[in-house]
């Protein structure tokens, strides 16, 4: 079973190997969310968690902690158990028998850990149980269970039982299995020998499948029985153990489709095969009895219904059970053990207490893990973006540039430079992986922060029946992955590489990685900050006949800026808040009816997205006697394992705004609460505005993306078509684009609240991004009142952490930034 | 327009020109069938047209997208192209506005073809102010026109708007002080018409010209009225233009000598031009008398001065740059040196400030080969200059993550080609069907600076051998 996490009580925060809790875990939303409570400093505020991370490739969390090292995969095991061992050594306990190991950063997380007894977690992402106890074991040395980490409410995502799922493929080859029902599952596709599995499943004599489309699956099955779309259907779910939510339709089913369940029912032969009376009737006999006070069934339907989730005052103690008697191990945490010693953490009520045999899973650990090892090693891992290849064919995730690689419409192998180097290797040459009876040959991404000696590849690739958007888009790479002590390892051991003939080009929407030492992004140190709120920042200095002076008091317009007299739109993003998980990139798309421009024209630089999160790599300090061109060139190289930054970049609304005075026909024109807006139907297309732009938001309509055969996405038919936005226009071909602050959010919030004859409220009209961010980086309203959360921020961080991107050239955002602190040993 | 000459000055007109000589040897290419080498090279002017209008009919109807540009490099070959050939349109202004208030007589034998070749370039800069719009049907909403979108106007601060009336005040300008300079020539080529065709159409377009000396008198007044009011507008255009890139924000852009830089770079490119459409006229034309090596000499000498402002130019920016101690502007001029388009960068120094020095060298000034491959490099060169300070300013400016490349496309190429085909096509009807020399200016000069005039009056040779040249009309009896 997976506990739940607590990061908001973490003060130290140590993840091992695959523990990409911000990224791709499941609940890495609400781990956002709790980690980015630790990371928000204020005024009453001046401590924030440190974060080690020991992994293999950049996750999205990796790029977030404060000291990362890049680690082997074969060395996972050791990295656990020297850490367990420097733990005990200082809290008095015993040392485990484990061979000896080298990394860096790894006696100050243990330091941390120590200290921070009780406000401390260690977490792991390994599928080998024994490193799940061994991290079971240091976490119940620090403490942590019952303060970070919650067993009590487990997390039921994504739950699977890979050693089941291999006795069944195993009874498909033997002709064991008479029928077979695939709901939400494509194990042709995902299961790493999903070929031969699709050949066997001629041995079963019936085959159904509930998939929307004929996917590799369902293709193969006798009858495809689709089932409504989520926004069709009436659900539930118990996300997490005592977290129970209800689903309900949104539109009435578009097709004719009909809900797995009511199948499902009627096959069964249920007098009343109406799955919703069903669905009551199953909350009324098993959820009502534990509400409380709720009234009549009705009443609490009907409120839970509005709500959307029903938390039961007291979660029963009978849903948590003992691991050795769950049978429901999970994929991605805490395996079951099968083979191994059986040691868990015995459930007692809401604590645990840890008490298994660490010296037998040392010596375990001991046996599968190496400290140098040759080979090259291959780790499979899932992007934000496509995940495990169920979405692949939606356009809107392929064109969703990964907030590591910025790359998109593609898998790739990442290498790491030094490997790139050694084999001649620059980006996008093909290269040739081999390893477990599988080859692909698959374009490379020199890859920052990637472990020497390791390669990774993403799953959720090379899908042959997704649809349109997402067909042979990249490699399959599932056939990497293999079956290990009865859990499913995304990671092969050894692979061999070797380069092939031709090149591949790699569709990304950044292509130069460094900040080439420009005060873009301002940092400073925690140690720093606590001494100086403005530390790290970069105020710029225009030397005037009236001595030095900042570039805002400088002005050649008499008025000195515009005023809003009412409504002052603007944002304050928290550069130690936001992740980088590119959640706000999509909401954007999909409110503002962004266009998709598909992997060709994304090489060609012409990505339409309002908002990016630009990522940034450290590079290595400069030697002071290089020259200047040598000085510029070495900064554009990112370090081996660099620091990385994420910086949320869109219009920003400037008071004096650049794009404003040059284009010629006023389609873009300055409103009276603030907004930088622009006149669709007024531009002809000069892009004046977007060379002009400072920070390069601005987008033309290169081509008319909509009802346009060589755009094929979610504009070119009526299905596609209604995704899009009624409140928002398409724009034409040959007109400019750009960030609007969800204008026509802002105009329905500011009606509702006339309407009734009000002041908007903080929080009633917020932008898309702002909605979607889990960690609350993003914080939106009208800067004139001074009770919005904007309007206090900036008052508080006003020449402390608060910094405008390109302040001296004196265009005056309506977005204010705040410096990225870290919390360095 | 008499006036002195001093006899140890070069002549303008040799051969011994009369005036029915000039007005033999001018209208002889106007009245001839066209040549066989004419008739090639107007076909493929005509193709180049035909290619280049594809290409514009791709950028219309599928969108901008057709060219190699992206979200950070919003101009590239086509306002590199317009500038480029607004630079061209420069000379003639120049030379027919300037020079004129300035009495350079030398001028007379070339401002009728310098003059159609700034209509012509400016018309292909224009070409590319259509074509580079994003939505071309709805470009005249640059004009302040009266309308009844609740009476929306244009943004008088934006340079394109300034770019606007510059250019068609520019064109408008140029086109009326040409034609008005044309009228006495095309009276003389209806008067000898011999077609019924020709002769009225000659008509129509004289204007009903006679020839008297009142007629004459207003002709001179308007022509000087006419250089006084050309004459700011050589400076004005490329000065607009230049603020195009002077008012951003864009490092690299973000230049206040601009206007002087840019404006020497115009007149430095519009006179290779002019050289290089001249030398292939006087060899195809047989104009070599009108057109004489001292000509070329005297043009290679303003290409020189220009082209070392142009270098002081770039060397100040770099100066400035460093000076400034602005790290994006010091960025910005370090890429261009040494960053991705260095090559870009160096094409245009070799081909602008070093190439032009060698014009130091009286032999190679008075060379027509080295003079006319001198004159297409300065071109190439000034091409570059646009290239340079358009591209690699933009396609890394403030920051880094959106610095890209850009590639041409053949679309771009293809645009490109179209503007060719247009001054090529326009060019060879002009050359065809108009006199490439001004006739009547020539004969104004040349009682004082022809060959045989300065001749007689060199101190120590007499003029005896003249004595049948002086019977006929061009013969002044003052000078005796």
């Amino acid at each position: 079973m997976v506990p739940t996490y607590n990061f908001e009580n973490a003060d130290v925060v140590v993840g091992i190997g695959a523990a990409d809790f911000l990224g791709t875990w499941p609940g890495s939303t609400e781990y956002s969310y709790q980690y980015a409570q630790q990371r928000k400093l204020s005024k009453d505020k001046k401590q924030m968690s440190r974060h080690y991370q020991f992994e293999t490739t950049l996750s999205i969390t990796g790029a977030n902690a404060d000291h990362r090292t890049p680690i082997k995969p074969s060395q996972e095991g050791l990295v656990v158990a020297a850490l367990y061992n420097q733990v005990a050594k200082l809290t008095g306990g015993a040392a485990i028998n484990a061979p000896a190991i080298q990394v860096t950063n790894l006696d100050k997380a243990a330091k941390d850990l120590v200290a921070a007894k009780g406000r401390a977690v260690v977490i792991s992402g390994s599928k080998d149980v024994n490193v799940q106890i061994l991290t079971n074991a240091i976490n119940s040395l620090i403490g942590a269970n019952g303060k970070t980490i919650d067993f009590g409410a487990a997390s039921n995502l994504k739950a699977g039982n890979d050693t089941a799922m291999a006795a069944f493929v195993q009874e498909v080859q033997q002709g064991k299995v008479a029928a077979v029902l695939f709901y939400n599952a494509n194990p042709v596709y995902d299961y790493p020998t999903g070929k031969t599995f699709g050949e066997n499943l001629q041995k079963v004599g019936l085959r159904i499948s509930f998939a929307d489309r004929f996917d590799e699956t369902a293709s193969l099955c006798e009858y495809v029985c689709p089932d409504h779309h989520y926004l069709e259907s009436w659900g539930d779910a118990e996300p997490k153990r005592g977290y129970y939510s209800v689903i309900q339709p949104t539109i009435n089913p578009i097709f004719k489709t009909r809900a797995a369940q009511e199948s499902l029912l009627t096959w069964a032969g249920a007098t009343n095969k109406n799955y919703f009376a069903y669905l009551q009737n199953f909350w009324r006999t098993n959820v009502y009895p534990q509400a409380k006070g709720a009234g009549s069934f009705e009443n609490f339907w009907t409120q839970t219904l509005h709500d959307g989730v029903f938390e039961p005052k007291t979660v029963s103690a009978s849903i948590i059970q003992p691991e050795t008697q769950v049978n429901n191990s999970n994929t991605n945490d805490a395996a079951r053990p099968l083979t191994q010693p059986t040691a868990t953490p015995a459930a007692t009520g809401s604590g645990v207490t840890f008490n298994a045999d660490v010296n037998a899973v040392a010596a375990a650990i001991g046996q599968t893990y190496k400290a140098n090892s040759n080979a090259t090693e291959l780790v499979l891992y899932e992007k934000s973006g496509i995940g495990n290849g169920d979405q692949a064919n939606n356009p809107y995730l392929q064109e969703f540039p990964d907030p590591i690689s910025r790359a998109c419409w593609d898998n790739y192998l990442a290498v790491p430079k030094k490997m790139a180097v050694a084999m001649e290797l620059v980006q996008g040459d093909l290269v040739k992986v081999e390893g477990k009876g599988y080859s692909i040959e698959i374009p490379v991404l020199i890859q920052p922060g990637q472990a020497e000696g390791t390669v990774a590849l993403a799953i959720g690739y090379g899908r042959e029946k997704a649809g349109k958007a997402g067909n042979k888009v990249g490699k399959n790479a599932y056939p990497f992955a293999s079956l290990v002590n009865g859990t499913m390892s995304f990671v092969a051991p050894d692979v061999k590489i070797s380069k092939a003939k031709g090149k591949w080009e790699i569709a990304q929407v950044q292509t130069h990685h460094t900040i080439m030492a420009r005060p873009i992004v301002q940092e400073a140190n925690l140690n720093e900050y606590q001494q100086n709120p403005a530390a790290g920042s970069f105020r710029p200095v225009v030397e005037s006949s009236e001595g030095p002076k900042s570039p805002t008091e400088i002005n050649i317009w008499k008025a000195n800026g515009h005023k809003y007299l009412n409504h002052s739109w603007g944002m304050v993003i928290d550069m130690n808040s936001c992740t980088g998980c590119g959640a706000c990139v999509v909401a954007c798309n999909v409110e503002n009816n962004v266009p998709v421009v598909g992997r060709q024209e994304v090489i060609n630089r012409r990505e339409m997205h309002w908002l990016r999160i630009d990522r940034y790599y450290s590079a290595d300090p400069v030697p002071e006697e290089a020259g200047l061109i040598e000085k510029n060139r070495l900064l554009e190289e990112a370090s081996a394992n660099p620091e990385v930054v994420f910086q949320p970049m869109l219009c920003q609304h400037c008071q004096q705004a650049p794009c404003e005075t040059v284009c010629p026909v006023l389609a873009t024109t300055h409103s009276s609460e603030g907004l930088n807006q622009m006149t669709y139907n007024r531009c002809i297309g000069t892009r004046y505005c977007a060379n002009n732009c400072p920070y390069k938001v601005r987008r033309l309509n290169w081509f008319k993306y909509h009802n346009n055969e060589k755009f094929d996405f979610h504009m070119n038919n009526d299905l596609g078509k209604m995704v899009l936005n009624p409140d928002v226009t398409v724009r034409a071909r040959g007109v400019m684009e750009k960030c609007s602050f969800c204008v026509q959010r802002i105009q329905e919030g500011k009606l509702n609240a006339k309407k009734e004859r009000r002041r908007p409220k903080d929080g009633e009209i917020i932008t898309a991004c702002a909605q979607s961010c889990a960690t609350g980086a993003i914080v939106f309203g009208d800067l004139n009142d001074p009770e919005t959360r904007v309007a206090q921020m900036w008052e508080e961080e006003q020449g402390k952490r608060g910094f405008r991107v390109l302040e001296e050239i004196n265009v005056r955002p309506q977005i204010t930034y705040l410096t990225k602190i870290r919390n360095k040993a | 327009m008499s006036h002195v000459v001093s006899p140890v000055r070069e002549p303008l007109v040799l051969g011994g020109k009369t005036y029915a000589d000039v007005t033999e040897d001018i209208c002889r290419q106007v009245e001839a069938k066209p040549t066989k080498l004419w008739n090639i090279a107007f076909l493929i002017s005509l193709v180049l047209l035909g290619i280049g209008m594809y290409s514009a009919y791709r950028t219309w109807w599928y969108g901008i997208g057709e060219w190699g540009l992206n979200k950070t490099v919003g101009w590239a070959w086509d306002i590199t192209n317009f500038v480029w050939w607004v630079g061209i349109g420069h000379a003639g202004t120049l030379i027919s506005a300037i020079l004129l208030l300035f009495r350079q007589k030398w001028r007379t034998a070339i401002n009728r073809a310098a003059e159609a070749m700034t209509i012509f370039a400016v018309l292909c800069a224009g070409t590319f102010i259509l074509l580079h719009v994003g939505r071309v049907w709805l470009a005249y909403w640059c004009l302040p026109l009266p309308n009844t979108y609740g009476s929306l106007w244009v943004n008088f601060n934006s340079p394109l708007v300034w770019d606007v009336f510059a250019i068609s005040t520019y064109l408008t300008v140029s086109l009326v002080f040409w034609y008005i300079g044309l009228i006495p020539d095309l009276a003389t080529i209806r008067d000898r018409a011999k077609t019924k065709t020709a002769r009225i159409a000659y008509g129509i377009l004289s204007f009903g010209w006679d020839g008297a000396a009142k007629t004459w008198q207003r002709y001179e007044a308007v022509s000087l009225i006419l250089a006084g009011l050309s004459t700011p507008l050589v400076l004005s255009v490329h000065t607009i233009v230049s603020m195009d890139f002077a008012t951003s924000v864009i490092p690299g852009w973000h230049t206040t000598i601009f206007p002087p830089y840019f404006v020497a770079g115009a007149i430095f490119s519009g006179f290779a031009m002019v050289l290089t459409l001249m030398l292939i006229t006087r060899e195809v034309f047989d104009l070599k008398e009108y057109i004489t090596i001292q000509h070329m000499d005297v043009m290679n000498k303003i290409i020189i001065i220009t082209g070392s402002i142009v270098g002081v130019a770039y060397i100040t920016e770099f100066f400035i740059a460093w000076y400034s101690g602005v790290q994006y502007e010091q960025y910005a001029f370090l890429n261009r040196m040494s960053g991705p388009y260095w090559w870009a960068y160096w094409s245009m120094m070799t081909c602008n400030v070093i190439s032009p020095q060698l014009l130091w060298i009286k032999k190679i000034r008075q060379s027509v080969v080295a003079t006319f491959i001198l004159s297409i490099v300065v071109n190439i060169g000034m091409w570059f200059e646009r290239f340079v300070i358009i591209v690699t300013s933009l396609h890394r400016d403030y920051l880094p993550s959106s610095w890209a490349m850009f590639y041409p496309t053949l679309v771009d190429i293809g645009d490109y080609i179209l503007t060719f085909g247009l001054f090529f096509t326009l060019f060879f009807l002009f050359a065809k069907f108009l006199p490439v020399v001004n006739m009547a200016e020539i004969k104004a000069i040349l009682k004082t600076s022809s060959d045989i005039q300065l001749e007689a009056h060199k101190p120590t040779v007499k003029a005896a051998s003249h004595s049948e040249a002086q019977t006929r009309p061009a013969y002044n009896k003052d000078a005796e």
